[in-house]
């Protein structure tokens, strides 16, 4: 097991004939993913490298190919549309990894998607591993390692490098996600974490946080009342200065909760171990597995 | 993306929203022009992006014979205060408005919450006060509507909670929901981030008026909206902000310490911020330099990142995913080449093509302090700031 992604995954790429999207698509296939169709509108009945049938429309890649979960690569002004198209057309984990997208029309998405058994991850993300099994995203596979903590995350760069510390470390990954660094994300860590929490082959989750919003407030408060596995954190953009927008979207301190102190002071009052740079992290996920074994002793 | 009071205002005269009669001026002789055709007291007021203008001196009333020279000692000066920094914004423009009368200050805007995705309506009796303030000393003054984006368009009824939560006396509730509808309507179709007034004013002779105007932009949505972003003004933002974005360097911010870094991604740029000031030291600036195909764009960095006079050390932080590190390295050694860099620069590489950049960097027998992991990088380069290695 792993969360959303996994050796049973049939992933179809929307934008895969785009430079950015037949070179990730390559790389998936290249790491053992089963990309089963590509959707391109106006290029239908193309083989893509003589490998991947491409649709017009992604409801016939779905009757056609049986695709089951969809990476979108499209232009930030055609995101939305490519969300909503898989939405619509049955797909249930989208992975958009599209920056720029306008907030409003991530706005019709979220109300589009409330009520239905959709699971959409970004947009502006790196997408999603589960180590072993399925890459479905950009990130550079070295870094990851099969094993039992899940990952999540609101940073992509900063996730591979975490990874990598980890994989060094000697503790491998169940799933790591990145949820991306806009203002509003498909996935916020609350659902994270809860994925994390009800899948049996995760052991201990790593939350990698930022500025901005209360993302972390909400999901500490999921812990605290949810959360039995042990977890880790590290929350960056503590040099931050409040009022400028740090790159992400979502990453701006505009009010007391959107800083990193007290978002770190609300996790760890519910028992999150807080790393104060990302190299603590391998030691404060060991700590808090070793707290939690402990525990159960007892 | 910001833009200045006198624009949001005109914005909001076409969206229906009242506010009080003025002009914009950028000389003092416009400004006495403006004073006498409006009569009576008039207040000037110094068009900046930086809000707590009232308290540094940024806000003057003035009758209309001495407008023209109160206007005149704004003019062509900084504002300086908590949020611009020690060098301030400068005032190149003033507003000149009637002053009104005012029985009433409250506060109205329009944003959007990330929790919920949708936009929700913010109001509060304690108007013309930094909300932030309210919220924290005083959260039950703050009224809030979410605003469900299933409804397809604004309902009035969303308005009408906001005016009888005000406590506004009947006359003007019917103002409230006709303002508010105007605002949201500009909030929508204008891709806004951020709608705020503050004060939001009744008058004396019983007028619902909007005092101030702060509309901010969603960057992202700019590309359909020319007209809007004609009305950016560069000369409100830091110089070499401005110099890197017309380079391709989108995410540089300056900031006031003296450890210059060259990071890729916005949370490890960051993470790289919190480790420098962790090892003692303090970062000159936030930037992420995205996903490198192009060595030109590591020495346009190297460029704006030297030309900071504080700068005393360089950090390149490098987690090669989609960037390759062989480009960066060919970026460092180009950069050499190009300019004069006085100062040290330690390098930290990792990813794909690591062994390339490697070689790249060896063969070009750069004198760079190099380091292997996250943290020994920011410590050498807090070394390095001191004149302690080099």
């Amino acid at each position: 097991m792993a969360i959303l992604v996994d050796e049973n995954t049939r992933l179809l790429v929307q934008g895969i004939t785009g430079s950015e999207g037949s070179f990730h698509a390559r790389n998936c296939i290249e790491y053992g993913t089963k990309i089963v169709a590509g959707c391109t509108p106006g290029k239908g009945g193309l083989i893509w490298e003589n490998k991947v049938p491409v649709f017009n429309t992604v409801e016939e890649a779905v009757r056609k190919a049986g695709a089951n979960a969809s990476i979108i690569f499209v232009p930030a002004a055609m995101a939305a549309d490519a969300i909503f198209e898989a939405a619509d057309s049955g797909i249930s984990t989208i992975i958009c990894i599209t920056e720029g997208i306008p907030t409003s029309d991530m706005m019709a998405v979220h109300s589009y998607l409330r009520d239905k058994k959709i699971r959409l991850i970004g947009p502006n993300c790196p997408g999603v591993i589960s180590p072993g099994k399925c890459k479905a995203g950009i990130m550079h596979p070295e870094a990851f390692s099969p094993g039992k903590v899940g990952v999540c995350s609101r940073s992509g760069t900063l996730t591979y490098e975490i990874a990598a510390m980890m994989t060094e470390a000697g503790i491998g990954q169940s799933t790591c996600v990145g949820l991306g660094g806009d203002p509003i994300v498909g996935t916020p860590f609350p659902e994270a974490l809860r994925l994390f929490q009800e899948d049996p082959e995760t052991e201990a989750i790593v939350m990698i946080g930022e500025i901005g919003g209360n993302a972390e407030q909400a999901a500490a408060q999921y812990i605290k009342e949810h959360v039995t596995k042990p977890v880790a954190s590290f929350i960056a953009g503590s040099a931050a200065p409040p009022g400028r927008r740090m790159g992400h979207a979502g990453a701006i301190i505009t009010g007391t909760a959107g800083r990193a102190s007290e978002k770190k002071k609300v996790l760890a009052a519910v028992g999150v171990k807080i790393a104060e740079s990302p190299t603590e992290i391998p030691q404060k996920i060991r700590e808090a597995m070793a707290l939690h074994k402990s525990k159960k002793g007892r | 993306m910001k833009i200045h009071e006198y624009q949001a205002k005109a914005l909001f005269a076409k969206y229906g929203i009242p506010v009080p009669n003025g002009r914009v001026a950028r000389t003092a002789g416009e400004v006495g022009t403006i004073a006498a055709d409006l009569g009576g007291k008039v207040v000037i007021k110094a068009q900046v992006h930086a809000g707590g203008r009232g308290k540094a001196g940024g806000i003057k009333t003035a009758g209309s014979f001495d407008a023209q020279q109160v206007a005149g000692q704004m003019l062509g000066t900084r504002l300086v205060n908590h949020q611009t920094g020690p060098e301030g914004v400068p005032i190149n423009s003033v507003l000149i408005e009637e002053a009104l009368e005012v029985e009433r200050e409250m506060y109205l805007a329009i944003l959007i919450d990330s929790a919920t995705g949708a936009p929700v309506l913010m109001a509060s009796e304690a108007g013309g006060m930094d909300i932030e303030e309210v919220a924290a000393k005083s959260p039950e003054k703050i009224i809030k509507v979410p605003i469900d984006p299933g409804m397809l368009s604004f309902q009035p009824f969303l308005a009408r909670k906001i005016a009888y939560g005000l406590n506004l006396s009947p006359t003007i509730v019917r103002q409230a929901v006709s303002l508010i509808n105007g605002l949201f309507s500009l909030f929508k179709s204008q891709d806004c981030s951020l709608v705020e007034i503050n004060p939001l004013v009744v008058t004396k002779d019983g007028r619902l008026l909007a005092l101030d105007a702060k509309v901010n932009f969603d960057d992202n949505a700019l590309y359909r909206h020319s007209d809007i972003r004609e009305m950016y003004d560069a000369k409100q933002e830091d110089p070499l902000e401005v110099e890197a974005k017309s380079k391709g360097i989108d995410n540089y911010i300056k900031l006031d310490g003296n450890i210059a870094n060259l990071v890729n991604g916005a949370g490890m740029a960051m993470a790289t911020m919190d480790t420098l000031k962790l090892a003692g030291g303090n970062p000159a600036n936030f930037l992420d330099i995205g996903t490198i195909n192009d060595p030109a764009r590591v020495v346009n960095a190297f460029r704006i990142l030297t030309t900071d006079p504080n700068v005393k050390a360089v950090l390149v932080n490098i987690f090669g995913g989609m960037s390759r590190v062989d480009v960066i390295a060919t970026g460092i050694v180009e950069a050499f080449k190009q300019i004069d860099i006085k100062v040290p620069v330690v390098v930290r590489l990792r990813g794909t093509n690591l062994e390339e950049g490697e070689r790249i960097i060896a063969q070009s027998g750069l004198k760079l302090i190099r380091a292997k992991g996250f943290m020994e990088a920011s410590q050498k380069a807090v070394a390095a700031a001191a004149g302690k290695i080099s």
